[in-house]
C-alpha cells in the first residue's frame, strides 16, 4: 500500500481512530461532553478528510476496498447522518440514568462498519462491513438496560441478525465453489437477461441466500419481522441510526453491486427483487395502518419505503441509480428529522411514542409541529419535500425503463401510506386535550443541539425539494463513476 | 413576472395574517383581503390591458414568466397566462375574497392558520391555472390539496376528518396516476426527440402511438374526473362539501372543481388529441349520467349543504359534456358553466353557511317559513336557486344552453336525455326554495335579516350571475382566442363558427 492508499482512506482510518480516542477517554476520565465533542470532531476531520482522499481517488486498494467518488458520496451521507443522531442522542442520553459515554464509541463503530460496506468491492470485505455494524447495533439496541423492552429488543436482533449472517456466509461459500473467487464484479453477467452463468446449480442458490442476508439488513419483505419490535424497543437514537446509516450502508453496497448500466436487474434475481419490492411496499404500507404506536408507524413505512428504493434499483438504466442515491438521501434526511423530533420531545421516563403524545402539538409548539408535519408530507411525498422529488425520480427511472407493475404498486401503496401520516398529522392539528397525557411533551424545554440538528434537517428538506439541481448533478456525477 | 407575483402576494399574505393573528385578529383578516384583493385588480388590469388586442392575438399567451428551475429534467418554472387562465383567475380572486368575508364571522378560532391555509390554497389554484409546465402543473396541482385538507380538517363540522381523509385520498391517488402518465409522456418524448423536457407547448407536438396515448390520457383524465367530479369518482364531494366551513365549501365548489374541468380543456384535448376523439362518446355519456345521478340525489338530500353538492355533481356533468361535445360553442358554454357555477354554488354555500349560523343546523325539515323572518335574504336565495335551476337571464342559463347546442351537434340522444336534467333541476331548486324559505314557520324562527357584511358578499355574487346571464361577450371574447386553439387541436374537422 502507498501513501497515496492511505491518504484515500483517511476517512475511513479517522473514524476509526475516533473510536479508538474515545474509548481512552472513558477509560481515563467520564465526561459526557467531552465524548461528544470527540465524537463530533472525529466525525467532522473524516468529513473534511473526503476532500483530501477527493485528490487520489478513484482508487482501488487490494483486492477488498475501492473508494471512488460513489464512496465518497455515500460516506459524506453516513458521516452527516451519525453527526445528527449524537446531536439528538446528547441531551436524550443526559435525561436518562446509564452511562452514556460507551453510546458514542459504539455509534462510532457501527459507522465504520457501514462505510466498510460502502467501500468494498468484495464479499470479504463486505462482511467484515456487516459484522462490525451488526455487532455494534447488538449492544445499541438494548443500550437502555433499565427498559425490559430495550433488551427485547436487542435479543431479537441478537438472534435474527446472527442466523441471517449464518445464511449470507452459507451463500458466499456456495458462491465461492462456483467461481473461486469473491469480487463482486463477476456478478455483472449473471444479472443480464439472456446470458445464463455457467453453473447455476450453485450460483444462483448462493445468490438467493446472500440476497436473503441483505434482505433481513434492509428489512424487506419476507425477511422484515424484526423492524418493528427493534424500532419499537431500541432507545430513540438509535432506532434513528439502524434506518439510516445501517440502511444507507447495505443500499450503498447493493447498488454497487447490482449496477448494471442500461438494462437493469433482470434474470432470476430482477424476479425475486421485483417479488420482494411489491411485497414491501404493500405490506409495509397496510401494516402500518394497524398501528398506534409512531415507531412502529414509521418501521413499517420505512419497509415500504426500502420497496421504492428497490423499484429504482431494479429500473436501472442511466436514471436508475441516481434516483435510488436521491431517495436514500431524503429518506434520510427526513426520518432523521422525524426520530429527532421525537427525541426532543421525549421526557426522562417514557419517550414519546403514542400518536396520542402527539395530540394538539401544533397549538402548543407551532414551530416543532411545522417541523414535524414537513418531515411526514416528505415521507409521504408531497411537493416541496424532499420526498416528492425522490419519488418522481424513482418514478422517472420506473417510467423510462416501462417497469409498470411496480410503477401502479408504488402508486397505490403510497396513497395508502398517506393515510397513516395523515393520522399523525391530524393528532398534531386537533383540539388539544386538558388532560395531562400530552403535559410532559410540552412542557419539556427544548434541548438546544438537538433543535438546531433539527432546524438544518428541515432547512435541507425543504431544500431538496425545492431545488435539487445541485445535488442532482453530484448524484449523476457520482454514479457515472460507478459504471 | 406578473404572474410569478400573483402567487408570491398569496403566499406572502397567508404568513403575514398568520403572524400577524397572535396579535389581532381582525387585522389578519384585512391582510387577506388586502392580498388577495390586489390579485383580483392585477388580473382586472390585465383583462382589460389585453382585450383590445384579443382578437389579433398571434402569440398563443397573453404574458409569460420563464425561468429554469431543474435543468437536469428539463423543468422549468414556466408560467403562462392566456384568456381561458385569465378568466378563472378573476373568478378565482373573487370567490377568494367571498370566502374571506363569509368565514369574517364563523371562524373565530385560530384565525391566523385558517387565514394562512386559505391563501395558499388560493396560491396553489392560481398555480395550476397558470402553469404552463407539467411538472410545475402537478406540483400546484398537489399543492392545493394540504391546505384545503387543514381547512377541512380543523375549521369543518362533525364528520371533518373523515371526510378530509376522504378527501386527501382520493386526489392524491388519482394524482399519482397523472404523475406516472405525466412521466411517461416526458420520457415518449424524449424517446421521439432527445428533449427531456416538460413543457406544455413542447410536449404538444409530441407523436404517441394509439395504444400509448390512450392510456396516457386515461391517465390524466382520472385525475381530472376525480376533481370534477365525473359520475362514479364522485363519492368524496358530497362529505367533503358538506363537512368543510363555508369558505372551504366556497372553495371547493367554486374554484377546486373548476380545476378539474380546466385540466381537461387545457391537457386532455389538446396533449391527446386522437383519443380525446375516440372516447368522445363515452365521456359525453359519463357526462349525462352525472347530470342525472346528480340531480336525482340531490332531491333527496335532506341536508342543506348535501343538497346543494349533489347540485354541483349535476353541473359539472353539463361541463363533461360540453368539453367533449366536440364543438367550440359546446367548449365555450362550458367554460360559462364553470364560471357561473362557480359564482352561484357558491353563494348557495355561503346562504347555507349563513342560515347555519343563525339556525345552528343544515336539516331542511328544521327550517321553513323563513322569508317572513328573514325577507331580503330569502329573496337572495330565490335568485340564487333561480340561477342553479338555470333560468334564463342568470349566468348557468348561458352554460347550459350552449353546451346543449353544441351538444346537440354530436349527439342527439344524448342531448336529449342531458335535457332532462333541467327538469330534475327543477324540482331540487324548488324543494329547496319550498324547505327553507315557503311553507308555515313551524319551529317559530326569529331571525335577523341580512347584515351590511353579508350584503357585500351575496351583492356582487347576484351583480356577476345577472351580467354573465344578460351580456356575456365580454367574458366569450376574453375566452375564444384560446378556446379555438384548444379546440382546433382536438377537433380540427369540426369546427362551428356562429
Amino acid at each position: 500500500m502507498s501513501a497515496a492508499d492511505f491518504v484515500a482512506l483517511l476517512p475511513l482510518i479517522t473514524i476509526s481512530a475516533t473510536a479508538i480516542i474515545v474509548m481512552i477517554a472513558i477509560a481515563i476520565q467520564r465526561n459526557h461532553k467531552v465524548a461528544i465533542v470527540i465524537s463530533l470532531i472525529g466525525g467532522a476531520s473524516a468529513l473534511v478528510s473526503l476532500s483530501l482522499a477527493a485528490s487520489a481517488a478513484p482508487r482501488q486498494i487490494t483486492n477488498l476496498l475501492v473508494i471512488d467518488s460513489y464512496a465518497r458520496l455515500y460516506m459524506a451521507v453516513l458521516l452527516g447522518a451519525t453527526g445528527f443522531v449524537f446531536l439528538f442522542a446528547y441531551d436524550y442520553l443526559k435525561r436518562r440514568p446509564e452511562r452514556p459515554e460507551e453510546f458514542y464509541l459504539l455509534v462510532l463503530l457501527a459507522t465504520t462498519g457501514a462505510i466498510v460496506l460502502v467501500i468494498s468491492r468484495n464479499f470479504v470485505s463486505f462482511f467484515l462491513g456487516l459484522e462490525l455494524l451488526s455487532v455494534a447495533l447488538y449492544s445499541l439496541i438494548s443500550y437502555v438496560r433499565t427498559q425490559s423492552t430495550s433488551i427485547e429488543a436487542g435479543i431479537k436482533y441478537l438472534i435474527l441478525a446472527a442466523s441471517s449472517s449464518a445464511v449470507l456466509l452459507f451463500g458466499l461459500a456456495l458462491i465461492y465453489a462456483d467461481s473461486g473467487s469473491m469480487e463482486l464484479s463477476q456478478f455483472a453477467a449473471a444479472m443480464t437477461p439472456d446470458s445464463r452463468p455457467p453453473n447455476a446449480f450453485s450460483l444462483l442458490p448462493g445468490l438467493m441466500l446472500v440476497l436473503t442476508g441483505i434482505g433481513f439488513k434492509l428489512a424487506v419483505v419476507p425477511f422484515q419481522l424484526w423492524a418493528p419490535d427493534v424500532y419499537e424497543g431500541a432507545p430513540l437514537p438509535v432506532t434513528a441510526f439502524i434506518s439510516t446509516v445501517s440502511k444507507a450502508g447495505m443500499f450503498a453496497f447493493i447498488l454497487r453491486w447490482f449496477h448494471v448500466h442500461d438494462i437493469g436487474v433482470a434474470g432470476a434475481p430482477g424476479l425475486v427483487l421485483t417479488i420482494i419490492a411489491i411485497a414491501s411496499m404493500l405490506t409495509g404500507n397496510l401494516l402500518a395502518l394497524l398501528q398506534t404506536n409512531v415507531k412502529r408507524i414509521l418501521a413499517f413505512s420505512s419497509i415500504a419505503h426500502m420497496g421504492y428504493f428497490l423499484v429504482a434499483l431494479i429500473a436501472g438504466g442511466p436514471l436508475g441509480a441516481p434516483a435510488a442515491t436521491y431517495y436514500l438521501i431524503a429518506y434520510a434526511a427526513t426520518i432523521l428529522a422525524a426520530f429527532g423530533l421525537m427525541t426532543i420531545l421525549s421526557g426522562p421516563r417514557d419517550e414519546a411514542v403514542s400518536i396520542n403524545d402527539y395530540r394538539g402539538l401544533f397549538w402548543k409548539r407551532p414551530l416543532v409541529a411545522a417541523a414535524f408535519t414537513t418531515a411526514l408530507l416528505s415521507l409521504a411525498g408531497i411537493p416541496l419535500t424532499a420526498g416528492f422529488l425522490g419519488k418522481f425520480y424513482v418514478v422517472a427511472a420506473g417510467a423510462s425503463q416501462s417497469r409498470w407493475v411496480l410503477l401502479f404498486t408504488l402508486v397505490l401503496s403510497s396513497t395508502i401510506g398517506l393515510f397513516y401520516y395523515l393520522r399523525i398529522i391530524v393528532a398534531l392539528y386537533s383540539q388539544p386535550e386538558v388532560s395531562d397525557v400530552a403535559a410532559e411533551s410540552s412542557t419539556l424545554p427544548l434541548p438546544l443541539p438537538a433543535t438546531l440538528a433539527l432546524a438544518a434537517l428541515t432547512g435541507l428538506i425543504l431544500w431538496l425539494g425545492i431545488y435539487p439541481a445541485m445535488l442532482w448533478d453530484a448524484i449523476l456525477a457520482v454514479t457515472r463513476d460507478l459504471g | 413576472m406578473i404572474l410569478f407575483s400573483l402567487i408570491l402576494i398569496l403566499l406572502v399574505g397567508g404568513v403575514a395574517s398568520w403572524i400577524v393573528a397572535r396579535r389581532h385578529e381582525t387585522s389578519a383578516r384585512w391582510i387577506a383581503i388586502a392580498s388577495v384583493g390586489t390579485d383580483l385588480l392585477i388580473a382586472i388590469w390585465l383583462w382589460i390591458a389585453h382585450t383590445g388586442r384579443s382578437q389579433i392575438l398571434t402569440t398563443r399567451w397573453m404574458e409569460e414568466c420563464n425561468f429554469n428551475w431543474i435543468s437536469q429534467f428539463g423543468i422549468r418554472f414556466h408560467l403562462a397566462l392566456d384568456g381561458l387562465s385569465l378568466a378563472l383567475l378573476l373568478l378565482t380572486y373573487f370567490l377568494g375574497i367571498v370566502a374571506i368575508l363569509s368565514s369574517w364571522t364563523e371562524i373565530r378560532q385560530r384565525v391566523g392558520f385558517f387565514h394562512f391555509n386559505l391563501l395558499w390554497v388560493l396560491a396553489g389554484i392560481t398555480g395550476v391555472f397558470l402553469a404552463a409546465d407539467l411538472f410545475v402543473f402537478y406540483l400546484f396541482w398537489e399543492l392545493m390539496l394540504v391546505p384545503m385538507y387543514f381547512l377541512i380538517g380543523i375549521w369543518g363540522h362533525e364528520r371533518r376528518i373523515y371526510a378530509a381523509t376522504k378527501f386527501f385520498l382520493f386526489t392524491q391517488l388519482s394524482g399519482l396516476l397523472m404523475l406516472v402518465a405525466i412521466i411517461s409522456l416526458a420520457v415518449l418524448h424524449q424517446r421521439a426527440t432527445g428533449v427531456f423536457t416538460f413543457d406544455y407547448e413542447q410536449l404538444l407536438n409530441t407523436t404517441l402511438s394509439p395504444r400509448s396515448a390512450r392510456l396516457l390520457m386515461l391517465g390524466f383524465f382520472v385525475a381530472f374526473a376525480v376533481k370534477l367530479p365525473a359520475f362514479p369518482f364522485h363519492t368524496w364531494l358530497p362529505d367533503a362539501h358538506t363537512e368543510a366551513p363555508t369558505a372551504g365549501s366556497v372553495i371547493l365548489a367554486g374554484l377546486l372543481l373548476k380545476t378539474g374541468a380546466y385540466g381537461l380543456i387545457r391537457f386532455v384535448l389538446p396533449l391527446f388529441p386522437g383519443p380525446s376523439r375516440e372516447l368522445a362518446p363515452l365521456m359525453m355519456t359519463v357526462g349525462v349520467i352525472g347530470i342525472l345521478y346528480g340531480a336525482v340525489l340531490a332531491v333527496a338530500q335532506t341536508d342543506l349543504k348535501r343538497l346543494v353538492a349533489y347540485t354541483s355533481v349535476s353541473h359539472m356533468g353539463f361541463v363533461l359534456l360540453g368539453v367533449f361535445a366536440g364543438n367550440e360553442i359546446a367548449l365555450e358554454g362550458a367554460v360559462i358553466q364553470m364560471i357561473s357555477h362557480g359564482i352561484s354554488t357558491g353563494a348557495l354555500f355561503v346562504l347555507a353557511g349563513l342560515l347555519q349560523e343563525r339556525l345552528h343546523t343544515r336539516e331542511i325539515s328544521q327550517m321553513g317559513g323563513l322569508w317572513e323572518t328573514m325577507p331580503v335574504l330569502s329573496g337572495a336565495g330565490l335568485v340564487f336557486a333561480m340561477a342553479s335551476i338555470g333560468l334564463p337571464g342568470l349566468g348557468d342559463f348561458i352554460g347550459e344552453f350552449l353546451v346543449l347546442l353544441g351538444a346537440y351537434r354530436a349527439n342527439i340522444s344524448l342531448t336529449a336525455v342531458a335535457t332532462l336534467g333541467l327538469l330534475a333541476a327543477t324540482f331540487y331548486g324548488l324543494k329547496f326554495v319550498q324547505g327553507t324559505f315557503y311553507g308555515p314557520n313551524l319551529h317559530q324562527w326569529r331571525l335577523f335579516d341580512i347584515r351590511l357584511r353579508e350584503w357585500t358578499i351575496l351583492g356582487p355574487m347576484i351583480l356577476g350571475l345577472l351580467w354573465i346571464g344578460l351580456y356575456p361577450q365580454p367574458v366569450l371574447n376574453t375566452l375564444r382566442p384560446s378556446l379555438t386553439t384548444m379546440q382546433q387541436s382536438a377537433f380540427a374537422q369540426q369546427i362551428v363558427r356562429r
